[in-house]
């Protein structure tokens, strides 16, 4: 693996000592990684989900129950996006919310659905666009500006659908969780593409790797012509959309839609990114590990119900495994970093 | 007035980094005196001014005050010796008031830490009146003047009863009047027995005010003299005589039309009305002092800092440059002075960094070639002589001169036909400075129109055809080939007093 | 030029001031009972809980943090106190308000120390807390909520019977939190240390102040005030639920702290203006049945208002800024 730029040894000095620092051998690279944990945590997850229930151990059951936690997972592919590039969203379980109600408002006025659809993804994609802007060209720190958006969203969607919870939809609409393609629920396998297309793109193309620059220096990638302001807004713009693509599998799933759909999504979002080796401060991590780590989420939720551990004791173990998770992945950033 | 020494400095020197940037200085600094330091950018005297007060510690030597050796562990240490330092940029709490800014860590609060806000008040008025300066001490700091912010500084260090207040630069952002009551309080405390420490360029002022001066250079203290007997061309010469190296870059570039024009630039505050050009194969020097904002015009040509007002032209055509990809697209190319931060990507490869600004050469319908990624990091290792051990390993693990090395490839692939760079041979060992200096000429050679921002005057001297001069955001001189020695570049590089336009 | 700064500070409070003003003339032309010491008493006893937090909430962000998890604390609080008085049934009510500040502080405490130790931001450990602490609080609970003939009447009266004007026990309790924190702010070396601390995190070292100690001290007194809010919901409402007790409450009080000026960025902020800040939010939850709008608005108008704070709040940095540079150049 080494390099035959070195080929010309006796024409050039010898290395001194403090030339170049010898690289990490390629093991170290490819093993100590949050990616690698993020998958030996879910072997050990399994393990222990499997002994505590050998009904866990059953993959149509493990699918079945991973089609509760796939909208997030989606979302939580492109937050990974954004975080990478710097930024932070706290929207995206609101922004599901008011779509979804935007949908099935217009449904039930009459709107043909296809056409209730579209405006979804449409508020979807302004929703994503407001934030941006007010992010980007009024440059307020993203953190807390969509914790004031989520909550305008979550009220517009109050707004919108009231108390009420509003069903009602066509059957070819619903129940898209019990619809399989060669034995898995269609929205995990729509997960799984999304996945893999949103690695490709961020680990191949030029403008992935644009992304990492601008996570690892803002100033750097300015000063290298890129163009910080487009990429971050399309990546807010991608999350509002995917958001409301999520809010519609959710309505789909659920055969109706109110308000308070996707209640403490955040959190649970925000973890599978971090759960995957992401670090917060910008720069590193990648789909993959945000993929292992929504399936580590889906198995520990998943055996924590087979074990009928009750589902509010779960949010100690997610509040958990938040803070473990950005306090391990900023140890071992925390070290190599600049 | 009888004089003893108040603080005795004995072999005091200063490594960062392997890189020693003070060495061995004695210097003795008296009671009741306004003492000067002197010398170019880097040559050490803020250095040792911060390791009086407390920010670095020093590498050998030692320090004595009142005959008695001292540690200056930290600046808080240094506070409770009696030493002070006033930033160029105050240091302060911008949302609390005045009063309080002079009070907090006074410790004088009475039972259950109550602040006693009515005596804070009345002290700070007295401070204030002491200085016989008018500032309303409830207000906020953040609505400050400089030079009050400086006064609030300087009225701290009187409360605490400092004996030795350092002062780095204080006039450069003072109108002249606001340098005179400067003036008039540090005569005062002078001749109340304290020491002023006085770090400037300004040869006029320290004329003025200060009573001895000490030069610096190179890291090393060239002299301490008193004022009074020592005219301008003595302090320069004390400031860079050097023998100059004899490197004389004996490049031989075709000069062809104007490659980058200028008219008229100018933002306020930072510069003002810089008119140049820069010619296919020249190599046009931009000399200065720290703070003169050459840095500033270079950002504003390169659009990550757009001026106010002004025109750029390349290749003969105006043209807007309104953000950095647009230079690019021009054919500007921008190698900035603070790598670490505007310059590289630290936890990514040498190879992504040195292909960062070519997207479209290594795009294979928009995902990465890593072939030609490889092949163009190859290409720059080889022809700079980059010293790594592997193209993908983070670039941070690579010395200062091959990050440099690399930055330089990474614009080098833009095929710019401007290329401005800014300190490029900042804290680079000397023999790497040399192949620079060698990359530098055959890039003139090939044709490229090169605008070089140094520090460094025996750089500018060996590598320029032309070298501007640029002193607090104004052109003061262009010298030719012949003109540019240390002297006239100096001379034109340091500031007239405050108020005298260039 | 400086004045103009100071006043754009003053002009803050007299702004929110004004707006309550406003408020209070349009709705009451609008619907003439609005203007009756009726509404008042409503709007008292909607603000006190959320008082009490927010003042806890102001120093966390003047110290340039954030505390995301106070909605759990104080269920957490409230959940343990309510249990007591269920199952200790002649425990004293002081002993419940003790036990719940005391926990408080603990959970506060653990914020902090997450921050400080492992030096995370603030808002993503609080993130992480919110869901925690909330997990505790079923997890204590059995998922039960204590129904409301557990609470203690002498609890419960505090909300309902007053010493002076008609204004209830609970409204003083909250007003007196609120004046002992301005004095503890404004008039102690400790508060002013708070905002030196958020002002200037890099000099605060340097001039003396005990960066690990000032910031343990904001998350540990946010907590204990979430504490003894939660203590008194169930004086308030009069039962302690663990799904509904104190959920979506941050982002109540944090929309609160920021229209009464209290800066993301820390340093600045006012007792007076969170108050304010407090009434105007409060006000506007009881203005808008009482015009027949749905209360559903009220999340977007604090949404929307937390968004508007954060563009005044830069406006004002970025004119500051410039005047400052503006200055210094024509000097």
């Amino acid at each position: 693996m080494s390099d035959t730029t070195q080929a010309r040894p006796e024409q050039k000095p010898a290395l001194s000592s403090h030339e170049a620092a010898a690289p990490r051998p390629l093991w170290q690279v490819v093993l100590i990684r949050p990616e690698v944990m993020t998958l030996v945590l879910l072997f050990v997850a399994f393990g222990v989900a499997t002994w505590l229930s050998p009904f866990f151990a059953d993959t149509t059951f493990i699918l079945e129950s991973a089609t509760f936690y796939v909208e997030f997972a989606l979302i939580a592919l492109v937050l990974t996006l954004i975080i990478i590039s710097g930024e932070i969203d706290l929207s995206p379980a609101a922004m599901m919310a008011f779509s979804a109600c935007v949908f099935a408002a217009l449904f039930k006025a009459g709107v043909p659905i296809g056409v209730a659809m579209g405006a979804s993804v449409a508020t979807g994609a302004l929703m994503g666009a407001f934030n941006g802007v007010l992010v980007l060209w009024f440059k307020l720190p993203s953190i807390i500006v969509t914790i004031g958006t989520l909550t305008l969203y979550r009220g517009l969607a109050q707004v919108l659908a009231g108390d009420r919870s509003i069903s009602g939809f066509p059957s070819w609409f619903i129940g898209i969780d019990w619809k399989y393609w060669f034995g898995v629920p269609i929205p995990v396998v729509f997960f799984v593409l999304v996945a893999i297309v949103l690695g490709v793109f961020l680990a191949l193309t030029v403008t992935g790797r644009q992304i990492y620059q601008i996570g690892t220096s803002p100033e750097a990638a300015w000063h290298a012509g890129i163009r910080v302001r487009r990429i971050k807004m399309s990546l807010f713009v991608l999350l509002g959309v995917t958001s409301s693509v999520a809010g519609m599998l959710t309505a789909s799933r659920l055969a109706s839609v109110r308000y308070d759909m996707a209640t403490g999504g955040e959190l649970q979002m925000v973890l599978m990114v971090m759960l995957g080796g992401t670090y917060i401060f910008g720069g590193r991590g990648s789909i993959a590990g945000t993929f292992l780590a929504a399936w580590l989420l889906i198995v520990i939720a998943t055996g924590m119900n087979v074990a009928n551990i009750p589902i509010t004791s779960q949010l100690i173990v997610m509040g958990l495994l938040l803070i473990v998770s950005i306090v391990a992945t900023n140890a071992i950033y925390a070290r190599t970093q600049r | 007035m009888d004089q003893q020494k108040l603080i005795s400095a004995r072999g005091i020197s200063k490594q960062f980094a392997g890189v020693e940037v003070l060495s061995d200085v004695d210097l003795d600094l008296r009671t009741g005196e306004i003492h000067a330091l002197l010398g170019e950018n880097g040559a050490g005297k803020s250095t040792f001014a911060k390791i009086l007060a407390g920010v670095h510690r020093p590498t050998r030597g030692t320090l004595r005050m009142d005959g008695r050796p001292i540690e200056v562990s930290s600046p808080l240490a240094a506070q409770r010796l009696g030493i002070t330092l006033i930033h160029q940029e105050p240091i302060s709490f911008p949302d609390l008031s005045v009063a309080e800014n002079l009070v907090l860590g006074r410790g004088n609060e009475a039972a259950l830490g109550r602040v006693r806000r009515a005596e804070n008040a009345a002290r700070a008025r007295e401070l204030m009146d002491l200085l016989g300066v008018r500032i309303d001490v409830d207000q906020v700091m953040r609505g400050l003047s400089i030079a009050d912010q400086q006064m609030v500084e300087i009225a701290r260090a009187l409360d605490s009863d400092s004996r030795l207040i350092i002062m780095d630069e204080p006039t450069a952002p003072l109108t002249p009047k606001e340098v005179e009551t400067l003036f008039a309080i540090a005569r005062r405390l002078r001749d109340e027995g304290r020491t002023i420490v006085f770090i400037s360029h300004r040869l006029e002022e320290v004329r003025a005010l200060c009573d001895r001066a000490t030069v610096f250079r190179d890291g090393r203290l060239v002299g301490t003299e008193e004022v009074a007997g020592l005219e301008d061309a003595d302090i320069i010469r004390m400031m860079i005589g050097r023998p100059v190296k004899d490197y004389i870059h004996k490049h031989r570039a075709r000069i062809g039309e104007a490659a980058l024009e200028v008219r008229g630039l100018t933002r306020v505050p930072a510069f003002r009305d810089i008119s140049l050009e820069v010619r296919r194969g020249e190599i046009v020097g931009l000399a200065g002092l720290v703070g003169a904002g050459r840095t500033d015009v270079a950002r504003a040509i390169f659009g990550v800092a757009p001026a106010d007002t002004g025109t750029i032209r390349v290749n003969g055509a105006d043209v807007t440059v309104a953000d950095p990809s647009d230079a690019i697209g021009l054919g500007l190319a921008f190698v900035p002075e603070d790598r670490a931060t505007a310059g590289i990507f630290g936890t990514m490869s040498v190879e992504n960094n040195i292909t960062a600004a070519v997207p479209d050469l290594i795009s294979q319908g928009g995902f990465i070639s890593a072939a030609r990624v490889r092949a163009l990091a190859r290409s720059s290792v080889e022809k700079l002589k980059i010293r790594l051990a592997s193209l993908r390993q983070p670039i941070m693990e690579l010395s200062g001169g091959n990050q440099q090395k690399a930055i330089l490839a990474r614009w080098l692939h833009t095929d710019p036909a401007v290329l401005i760079l800014d300190e490029p041979t900042r804290g680079i060992d000397v023999g790497v400075k040399a192949e620079f200096y060698d990359m530098i000429g055959a890039l003139a050679e090939d044709g490229k129109a090169i605008l070089l921002i140094s520090s460094e005057l025996p750089e500018l001297l060996a590598l320029c055809d032309r070298i501007l001069v640029m002193a607090e955001g104004r052109l003061t001189a262009e010298l030719s080939r012949d003109e540019a020695t240390q002297e006239s570049v100096m001379q034109a590089a340091v500031p007239r007093a405050a108020g005298e336009a260039a | 030029m400086r004045d103009f700064v100071r006043t754009l500070i003053h002009r803050r409070e007299a702004g929110i001031f004004a707006m309550l003003l406003l408020i209070t003339a349009l709705v009451g032309t609008m619907e003439p009972r609005f203007l009756t010491l009726e509404t008042a008493r409503i709007v008292a006893l909607a603000i006190p809980l959320i008082l009490i937090a927010a003042m806890g909430q102001m120093m966390v962000l003047v110290a340039r943090h954030v505390d995301l998890s106070i909605g759990s604390i104080m269920a957490f609080s409230s959940i343990i106190a309510g249990m007591m008085f269920r199952d200790l049934p002649d425990l004293p009510i002081m002993a419940g308000v003790v036990v719940a500040i005391a926990l408080g502080t603990g959970l506060g405490l653990v914020n902090g120390l997450l921050v400080v130790i492992f030096k995370l931001p603030s808002i993503i450990v609080t993130l992480g807390t919110l869901s925690l602490y909330r997990g505790l609080v079923f997890l204590v609970s059995d998922a039960r909520q204590v129904d409301p003939q557990f609470i203690p009447r002498s609890l419960i009266s505090l909300s309902q019977t007053s010493p002076v004007f008609g204004i209830p026990w609970l409204v003083i309790i909250a007003l007196a939190v609120a004046v002992a924190t301005y004095l503890f702010l404004d008039h102690t070396r400790l508060g002013r240390q708070i905002y030196a601390l958020g002002s200037n995190p890099v000099a605060a070292p340097l001039r003396g102040i005990k960066v690990v100690r000032v910031t343990l001290l904001v998350f540990a007194l946010s907590g204990a005030l979430s504490g003894l809010a939660g203590v008194l919901y169930a004086s308030r409402f009069g039962y302690v639920n663990p799904g509904i007790t104190g959920v979506g409450f941050e982002f109540t009080v944090i929309a609160a702290v920021v229209v009464g000026g209290v800066s993301i960025n820390g340093g600045v902020g006012t007792v007076l203006g969170t108050v304010l800040g407090v009434l105007l939010l409060g006000l506007v939850s009881v203005a808008l049945p009482v015009l027949g709008v749905s209360a559903f608005w009220q999340d977007v108008f604090n949404g929307a208002v937390i968004v508007l704070a954060l563009l005044i709040d830069r406006t004002v940095r970025e004119r500051s800024t410039r005047a400052l540079a503006q200055a210094r150049s024509s000097g």
